[in-house]
């Protein structure tokens, strides 16, 4: 596994850290994207790259356009500009279930469990190719009842290893704001995503729980597959991240590995404004966290 | 376009006690259906009893077999044309109305100008009025005819003219109901189909007020809108607040409003009858001209008032520090709440002014045209048209769409819809409109993530 | 007061014919409502677009009657196609409005003057129930005190329970697969099925489409049973009495809609029933100054107007539903 992170980081390591800087074996590329909301530019991103097989972490400050990029490179927003591509594939006008078929599959911030259906149905739902999908087919059991027994072993095995194999039977809108989080992340996994885009996977976690799901953040990487997440906690971010883009405002300001990025001015601007002297790790992460609660709660009481 | 030269009304005046078969009624599954929609009613049944019944009949129309004339409003009066009023209904697909008189007599029948289709005049003197003596004991099944009278050829540009008058106007009182709706819609997310039944509740208590109580019509009026926004704060505490605070979804809030116009709309049958009633001023008036175009006195009166009122509130929900308030929660709910604004009073606030406006288009409806039980269910539809058009939960868009339906519906005929089913036009625009705009003209698109 | 001809109104309608077309509109309903979340307000024009293929067909082209029938299925899947591509992508209120003018759209065209050579005018069209009366195997009508049916009814009856056991049939099996799994988690949330590659829109209007057929199923067989297509039949209250069926049942359940529909029209024939004996006669039990027998009609509406509220608020779920299961809250 060590050998694993400094393969990683190696590939990493003639990159500049200039926004945009092109990477030696790129999984997405895109340039010029940009959406605006009215008169605000909530994006507006020259030139993005994101290497293959690292963890890159998206970090900014509210408001900084981090979903709305999450959004638009999943086909669930349409740019104003801007052209991307996935492995080659561009993915200009591609509707959002295709882009999610080819590989590249996000989760929410504010989590979308199906909370009427039980965990083990959410995760059957992830598999892919299912025959019984198909109307014609689905009527008779026989046509797709073998390939069910196999996606739920699949899906059994996935619970297990997040530990949620205890709520199987339960219903999705049961479980907690940390547990909805680890049944996205383990349902995005039945679909077998080459790239995995994380929104705010840590928001509402306890911290408990938090550690095991660094864990498998990083085993994903070990897996062979690309993690694309958006986190406001800086310690985790350090902790497991190979690539950092920082944005702010819509745009790209700051790329690097952890370190670099949090001594660098740009960052330390985008995030404080004036207030230069503070740390970075102790910008309100509290705060940011208090926020992502309360959406949470919100979310809650709505559904 | 082809124009009608000359029409040949006439009128076939039928009285009869008990004579008619008892079977035109009979049920025989029970179905609980009110009709909806549409100006004429499909089919007036015989009242049974002493009625009288009258056919109006377009002599000119159809090849040969002259074709009945729905939707022209007639009212019976006894003994003169501001006696007592016996009933007031619209013809249906068979040219026929039914209303039931007490006994023997001198009726007035009263034939309302202004709901006669485009095209189509009364012969003779024009005279709207005719008087029938009513002996029981004897059926009689009178016959006669108005007269012809040569109608003069009309121009493509007053068509115009005439359904632009008539489209602002059914405009305006959409606009007023719509406006309404969508404060609603746009503060608690409430898809209301209870919203008809709120204009209905302004014009039914315009009646009350007026024929009971014997008020003016114009003291009337005032007061109904006062009982409307009485009734939509006794609403909200009472129902849709404790709803909000159990945390009961939107779309069983929906239901909740289907039930409530079920409830509503049978009370109010209940109550009032299944017939169309009159007030007691301004039910019938000539229009003047002012320049090419012609408008009665109750016509400019209507157009003033919404004109004003829409423009006020309007006004003030740019300006007051309430219709600040009420935008905000419009907008965002929750950081409102979080930024200390009281959001239950702001919509308590929005339901009283919401159901105000919506008594008004009420009443206005009801000096308009007549009060009937279900008025504003038929108008309902569109109204939703109208705020969906302009994009849901959209002032502005509220206001524009509303005037393009009424204008749609009422120009509609001109460019073709048949004018039966003038409303079609309006519909189909609408499913157009939003195959290229989704979100309605103004409205925004929504968030996802 | 004749409690026999109350407890025959009532029992006589759960079983009968208007209970049948109910159940099958109900059912299309649980399709697109009950489990895909759609929020289709125009069942009646799915309805009156197949009653009135058949109808033309059969009165207007003077076509065979089975040609019919495919017609009028035809029609309603036309129907959905045309309403589906510009409102499935919509949110879920815009399929409601669009529905529901199309409904009114299809009622007001068929009943038209203008149009009364091909669709009847208000009266509707009559004279396309001959073939299917002639398969009627009944000699006669039953009268089993509780309730009782006439030789047509009888037919009726048959024809159209196992209609609704094959529908329900049929949902039982696609709704335990796969193909309902994701038709369910659409209802919960379809960016989260959208982001899982499945393309949602055609789900969607593959389940507006088989509803739809349900729907058009209930229109076809409402006019077989009565003998004439009559536009007013298919009105948008129509559309909100088959919602409070499939409510009264439990939205997304098999049996929900049937169950629905029958104690529906059992309250609504029951309760009319008794309120017209009630007001009936010389000295009805209800005196006239409270309610005449005009008005006692209107009571089972308005017992329905509030049976639904009460319903929707303290039972969600329908009288035999699960509270966690239920489809309807949140947005
Ligand atoms: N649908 C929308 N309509 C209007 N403004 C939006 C919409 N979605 C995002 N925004 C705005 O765009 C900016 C970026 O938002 P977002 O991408 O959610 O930021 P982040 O995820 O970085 O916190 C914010 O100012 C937000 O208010
Ligand atoms: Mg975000």
């Amino acid at each position: 596994m060590a050998a694993e992170l400094s393969d990683a980081r190696a590939a990493l390591a003639g990159v500049s850290n200039e926004p945009g800087a092109p990477k030696p074996d790129p999984i997405i590329t895109g340039s010029n994207i940009t959406r605006t909301f009215g008169g605000l530019k909530a994006v507006d991103v020259e030139k993005i790259e994101i290497q293959r097989g690292v963890i890159t972490a998206l970090i900014g400050p509210n408001g900084a356009g981090k979903t709305t990029l999450f959004n638009l490179l999943t086909g669930f927003d349409e740019p104003d500009s801007g052209q991307w591509a996935f492995n080659g594939t561009e993915l200009g006008k591609v509707p959002a279930f295709k882009v999610a078929r080819l590989g590249m599959v996000r989760t929410f911030q504010l989590t979308k469990v199906l909370a009427k259906l039980t965990v083990i149905e959410n995760m059957r739902l992830g598999a892919t190719g299912q025959r019984g999908e198909k109307f014609f087919s689905a009527i008779f059991k026989s046509l797709w009842s073998s390939q069910e027994d196999a996606n739920t072993k699949r899906a059994d095995d996935l619970l297990a290893r997040f530990k949620l194999d205890a709520k199987r039977e339960d219903f999705a809108g049961s479980l907690s704001g940390g547990q909805r989080k680890l049944l996205e992340m383990a349902r995005a996994l039945m679909v077998d995503p080459e790239l995995i885009m994380l929104d705010e996977p840590m928001a509402g976690v306890n911290p408990a729980l938090k550690q095991s799901l660094l864990g498998h953040v990083k085993s994903l990487r070990d897996e062979g597959r690309t993690v694309l997440f958006v986190e406001h906690d800086m310690d985790m971010v350090r902790d497991i991240s190979d690539w950092v883009i920082v944005m702010a405002q819509g745009q790209i300001v700051a790329e690097g590995t952890p370190q670099s990025v949090m001594a660098d001015q740009r960052v330390i601007d985008a995030y404080l404004g004036a207030h230069h002297d503070t740390d970075i790790t102790e910008i309100d992460v509290e705060d940011l966290e208090a926020e992502a609660d309360a959406e949470l709660d919100a979310e809650e009481k709505k559904a | 376009m082809r124009l009608r030269l000359a029409a040949l009304l006439a009128a076939a005046l039928g009285t009869s006690l008990l004579l008619m078969p008892a079977t035109a009624m009979a049920e025989t599954t029970p179905t609980p259906t009110p009709t909806t929609g549409g100006a004429a009613p499909d089919k007036n049944p015989i009242v049974e009893g002493a009625n009288i019944t009258v056919t109006l009949k377009d002599l000119n129309a159809g090849k040969g077999e002259p074709k009945p004339v729905p939707g022209v409003s007639l009212t019976v009066f006894k003994d003169s044309a501001t006696g007592e009023e016996q009933g007031t209904q619209v013809t249906d697909q068979t040219g026929r109305v039914s209303i039931g008189i007490p006994g023997n007599g001198k009726y007035v029948v009263v034939l309302d100008p202004k709901t006669l289709p485009d095209g189509v005049k009364l012969s003779g003197k024009g005279e709207t009025t005719k008087t029938v003596q009513v002996k029981l004991a004897s059926s009689n099944f009178v016959q006669f005819q108005i007269g012809a009278v040569v109608v003069e050829k009309a121009s493509l540009g007053s068509k115009i003219i005439d359904g632009t008058r008539s489209g602002v106007i059914s405009g305006l009182l959409i606009a007023l109901a719509a406006l309404g709706l969508s404060l609603i819609f746009g503060t608690t997310g409430l898809t209301n189909f209870a919203h008809g039944e709120l204009i209905t509740f302004g014009a039914i208590a315009t009646y009350v007020f007026n024929r009971g109580f014997g008020l003016p019509v114009i003291a009337a009026g005032v007061l109904a809108v006062v009982a409307s926004a009485a009734f939509g704060f006794l609403q909200d505490r009472g129902l849709w607040r404790p709803l909000r605070n159990r945390g009961t979804g939107l779309i069983a809030m929906m239901i909740v409003s289907i039930g409530l116009a079920l409830f509503m709309r049978s009370i109010f049958q209940y109550g009032f009858g299944g017939s169309t009633k009159t007030l007691s001023e301004y039910v019938v008036q000539g229009r003047d001209s002012y320049g090419p175009i012609d408008l009665s006195h109750k016509e400019i009166a209507i157009v003033l008032v919404s004109v004003l009122t829409i423009a006020i509130t309007c006004i003030a929900m740019m300006r007051t520090r309430l219709g600040k308030a009420m935008r905000a929660v419009s907008d965002n709910p929750a950081l409102s709440a979080s930024s200390g604004l009281r959001v239950d009073g702001v919509i308590s606030a929005v339901w009283v002014l919401g159901t105000a406006l919506t008594g008004l288009a009420g009443v206005l409806l009801a000096v308009q045209q007549q009060v009937n039980f279900q008025m504003g269910f038929n108008l309902l539809l569109l109204v939703f048209a109208g705020v969906t058009l302009g994009g849901l939960g959209t002032i502005w868009g509220a206001l524009i769409g509303s005037l393009i339906i009424g204008l749609m519906v009422e120009l509609g005929p001109v460019f073709g819809v048949p004018a039966s089913i003038k409303e079609v036009g309006a519909l189909a625009v609408l499913i157009l409109i939003l195959l290229v705009r989704p979100q309605g003209i103004l409205g925004k698109a929504q968030r996802i993530g | 007061m004749d409690f026999g001809t109350i407890i025959d109104a009532a029992f006589s309608a759960a079983f009968g014919p208007q209970a049948i077309v109910f159940a099958l509109a109900a059912i299309g309903l649980n399709v697109h409502f009950g489990y895909t979340g759609l929020l289709n307000f125009g069942q009646a024009g799915f309805m009156s677009i197949a009653a009135f293929g058949l109808a033309v067909t059969v009165v207007t082209w003077d076509l065979p009657f089975w040609l019919g029938i495919i017609v009028g299925m035809i029609a309603a899947v036309i129907l959905a196609l045309i309403l589906g591509v510009p409102t499935l992508r919509l949110r879920a209120d815009y399929l409601a409005i669009v529905t529901i003018a199309t409904s009114e759209i299809l009622r007001l065209v068929f009943g038209a003057v203008e149009f009364k050579d091909t669709f009847g005018g208000s009266n509707g069209l009559t004279g396309f129930v001959r073939p299917y009366q002639n398969l009627n195997p009944y000699g006669g009508g039953i009268d089993l005190g509780i309730v009782s049916f006439s030789r047509n009814d009888l037919w009726s009856i048959t024809v159209g329970w196992s209609l609704v056991a094959l529908c329900c049939l049929l949902v039982w099996a696609v709704m335990r697969s796969p193909w309902g799994r994701v038709l369910k988690s659409i209802r919960e949330d379809e960016d989260a099925v959208r982001s899982l590659g499945k393309n949602v829109f055609a789900y969607k209007m593959q389940a507006l489409v088989l509803g739809g057929l349900f729907g058009g199923l209930a229109g076809i067989f409402h006019i077989l049973k009565q003998g004439s297509a009559v536009p007013t039949d298919f009105n948008t209250t129509f559309t909100f009495y088959a919602y409070a069926a499939l409510l009264i049942g439990g939205a997304a359940r098999v049996l929900g809609p049937v169950v629905g529909s029958m104690i529906f029209w059992f309250l609504i024939a029951g309760i009319g029933s008794f309120f017209s004996e009630a007001t009936k006669g010389s000295s009805p039990v209800i005196p006239d100054w409270i309610m005449t027998s005009d008005q006692s009609s209107l009571i089972r509406l308005i017992l329905l107007g509030l049976g639904l509220m009460l319903l929707m608020i303290f039972r969600p779920q329908g009288i035999f539903g699960d509270r966690r299961e239920i489809a309807i809250d949140g947005r």
